[in-house]
């Protein structure tokens, strides 16, 4: 998995691509805890990212709920087979989500 | 059968996913079915590798068989650790809202919507999860 930041005033966007399993959720974990205070609105930019598992989609729900109390989350750019996971999960009704 | 005995530890979850994708990828599998199969093992052996001997290590056997009319995998991972059937835990809600929901529980949800056949047993002091996977 490769993270890329980038932080336009409240907007904070991050580009994930590859994979986001159990062998590197965490990286994106402490990558939020590093980078989300003040941020109004967080956007994932998932064009990038082949696959998800359920320790992603726990990271994504704990942003989900961080950035409910502070702003707004929205994910873009998400392929089939993560759109796939995410609707099997009910997340996709969760989350702000553009295919 | 073939199978793989590997210390039941998360750093390994490529070497297993590997071990069952390689024969997939042989057989012609089509991307979609391998998808929905890398996920089944991860969440399968991520749950051994980060539950059944904690605190202690073990190791986990991941066995592969192959079937002809229908074609399908079968999969068994096999634990002596502590006793525990994953397809007890209660399915989440995926009703709710995003506060209500909770944290765990999804990756074995993605494990049953994602094969065709799966069972549990306790044998011989082991753990032993079966699954089948038409493709």
């Amino acid at each position: 998995m490769e993270i890329k930041k980038e932080l336009n005033g409240t907007t904070l966007t991050l580009k994930i691509s590859g994979r986001l399993d159990a062998s590197n959720a965490v990286e994106l974990t402490n990558e939020l805890n590093a980078s989300l205070s003040g941020v109004k609105d967080l956007i994932f930019d998932f064009k990038g990212l082949e696959y998800v598992a359920s320790a992603g989609l726990r990271v994504l729900l704990t942003a989900q709920k961080r950035m409910n109390k502070q702003g707004s989350m929205k994910i873009r750019n998400v392929a089939d087979a993560v759109m796939e996971v995410l609707e099997m999960t009910g997340f996709a009704d969760l989350m702000n989500i553009e295919k | 059968m073939e199978q793989l005995i590997i210390e039941a530890k998360v750093e390994n979850l490529e070497k297993v996913t590997e071990f069952i994708i390689e024969s997939l990828e042989e057989m012609n599998c089509k991307p979609k079915i391998i998808m929905q199969m890398e996920l089944v093992i991860e969440e399968l052996f991520v749950n051994v590798a980060n539950y059944a001997y904690t605190p202690k290590e073990g190791n986990c056997t991941v066995q592969k068989e192959f079937q002809e009319n229908p074609r399908a995998v079968v999969v068994t991972f096999i634990d002596s650790g502590m006793p525990y059937n994953p397809l007890e835990h209660e399915d989440p809600d995926t009703s709710l809202g995003v506060e209500e929901r909770a944290i765990g529980g999804l990756g074995i949800f993605l494990v049953k919507k994602n094969v065709d056949e799966i069972s549990y047993e306790h044998k011989d002091g082991q753990n032993v999860l079966r699954l089948k996977k038409l493709f």
